[in-house]
């Protein structure tokens, strides 16, 4: 069974967020996305400063079998983006939760958050894929 | 669910996630492809190929039957066990599979043709065989283990009576050798050192677990992909298939058209394409971010072509591609990638060799 922590928000494209308490945002992908993607070869990820608004797609997830695109989750700007990965994408596959976290966005309206999937609710959708 | 090989159980229980493979179940990795790879090119790794179809040939026309099936020359083939990579056509010149042949005599020939097409290789195999004093013998009852990598033979020396390693030790490359139960050929899929070992169905779970006892590493479909698209080898249903020939498919080198006087399937049509000019499957090497993929358009001087495979190689860290392209194709071409024209080199198709790139 896939590692879905009970702490973060989910999109039903495979993103988790995590609520920094500030609020600021981070974003990755899930443990189930990255197992179905395979090993990681490449991240894009988006430019701090950008302005992003849910549902665009902000970064890609290159793995040995294709390209992905990942969406934003939340509206508001990218205050930070993951560097490491440009030499380490496989962080994202080793820890999908830590390491391998994307970029942070601060929200423009952390009401959004309300329109995001729970631990339960995302397992649920995962197994009905 | 699809046809299992011997080793299906082994697979499992070390964790494989198991993938269909044209009606087969097989691993497709046991973690990470890439950590797979590297084992390969820096060590040594192991492949299931139990899917592979093993068929004997033999006979008093064994020899003659084989020099018109296949577009390679058997007779060429004069030492016991020396293997030849070859194809077998349709009267059009189109490629109905790749293989490898064995030869044990001029009576006695073993080919191992691919499994994803299987049915269409015996059916042809036996239609052609009709007019020859010929059996076909198809080898159910044998598995098949690839170990490949710079220490594969240290490898077998670990595993084989040290009887049966001095039967192979510094055995050179395309030769096979019976070694008790087992056949033993310098042979693979790799680009590596390596051996394709054929095994009684029922001694292939001892003989695995024995080189999982000696740090073999399994390696699933996914790294066989990565390192046949390194070393520049075709996979049959992608790079080629019934609707192109040999020659484009950078396989012209293992057509031969001498002597003149032999007769193969496929030799009028392939003599009518070397001089109406045709198409070529060249390789392709993109630096910069994003990977080449199957089925992205190739656009050249005058004209345009097509990703066959497309990988990103984990040996030299960017994306390499085959492509079948015009022929006066030049230096660099322009591929269509995920919203962008990007511009790649345009090289002879093979990257990577025994841990090496060769660009």
């Amino acid at each position: 069974m896939s590692n879905i922590p009970a702490d973060l928000k989910y999109a039903s494209t495979h993103e988790w967020v995590r609520d920094e308490g500030d609020g600021t945002f981070t974003i990755g992908i899930t443990e189930h996305a990255q197992d179905l993607l395979g090993d990681m070869v490449f991240v894009e990820l988006p430019e701090v400063g950008d302005k992003v608004s849910v549902g665009d797609d902000v970064a890609v997830a290159e793995s040995v079998k294709a390209a992905s695109d990942i969406y934003a989750p939340i509206s508001g700007e990218v205050i930070a983006i993951n560097e490491d990965l440009e030499d380490a994408p496989e962080n994202v596959n080793n820890d999908p939760y830590g390491d391998g976290w994307l970029f942070r966005i601060k929200a423009e309206d952390s009401g959004e958050l309300g329109n995001l999937l729970d631990a339960d609710a995302y397992e649920a959708s995962i197994d009905e894929d | 669910m699809g046809s299992r090989t011997p080793l299906y159980d082994a697979h499992v229980e070390a964790g494989a996630k198991m993938v269909d493979f044209h009606g087969w179940d097989m691993p497709l990795n046991y973690g990470s492809q890439i950590e797979e790879h590297h084992a390969v090119r820096r060590s040594c790794g192991m492949f299931d190929v139990s899917h592979m179809t093993i068929v004997d040939v033999a006979g008093q026309q064994a020899q003659a039957f084989l020099r018109y099936l296949l577009v390679n020359d058997v007779a060429k083939l004069k030492t016991e066990g020396k293997a030849q990579y070859t194809s077998m056509l349709n009267e059009q010149g189109g490629v109905i599979d790749d293989l490898i042949v064995y030869h044990f005599s001029d009576t006695s020939y073993r080919l191992v043709v691919n499994s994803a097409t299987r049915e269409r290789d015996l059916g042809w195999i036996e239609k052609v065989a009709a007019d020859f004093d010929v059996t076909i013998n198809e080898r159910d009852d044998m598995a098949m283990i690839a170990v490949q990598g710079p220490e594969s033979e240290a490898k077998l020396n670990a595993v084989l009576s040290s009887e049966d390693f001095a039967t192979i030790e510094g055995m050179k490359p395309f030769l096979g050798k019976q070694v008790g139960d087992l056949f033993i050929a310098t042979t693979g899929y790799t680009g590596e050192k390596g051996y394709e070992i054929i095994v009684p169905a029922e001694q292939v779970n001892d003989l695995w677990k024995q080189l999982i006892a000696a740090d073999v590493a399994p390696c699933g479909l996914g790294a066989r992909d990565t390192l046949r698209l390194e070393a520049g080898m075709n996979l049959y249903g992608q790079d080629m298939d019934e609707s192109v020939t040999p020659l484009e498919s950078n396989m012209g080198w293992s057509v031969a058209f001498e002597p003149t006087d032999r007769d193969f399937i496929g030799r009028q049509a392939l003599e009518q394409q070397k001089q109406a000019g045709h198409h070529k499957l060249v390789g392709l090497v993109m630096e910069d971010k994003g990977v080449l993929r199957h089925g992205l358009k190739v656009i050249v001087d005058g004209g345009e072509g097509v990703i066959t495979s497309g990988t990103f190689s984990p040996s030299l860290g960017f994306s390499i591609a085959m492509a079948r392209v015009p022929a006066n194709v030049g230096d660099t071409a322009q591929v269509e990638m995920r919203k962008k024209q990007v511009t790649v080199k345009v090289v002879k198709p093979a990257f990577v060799r025994n841990g090496q790139s060769v660009l």
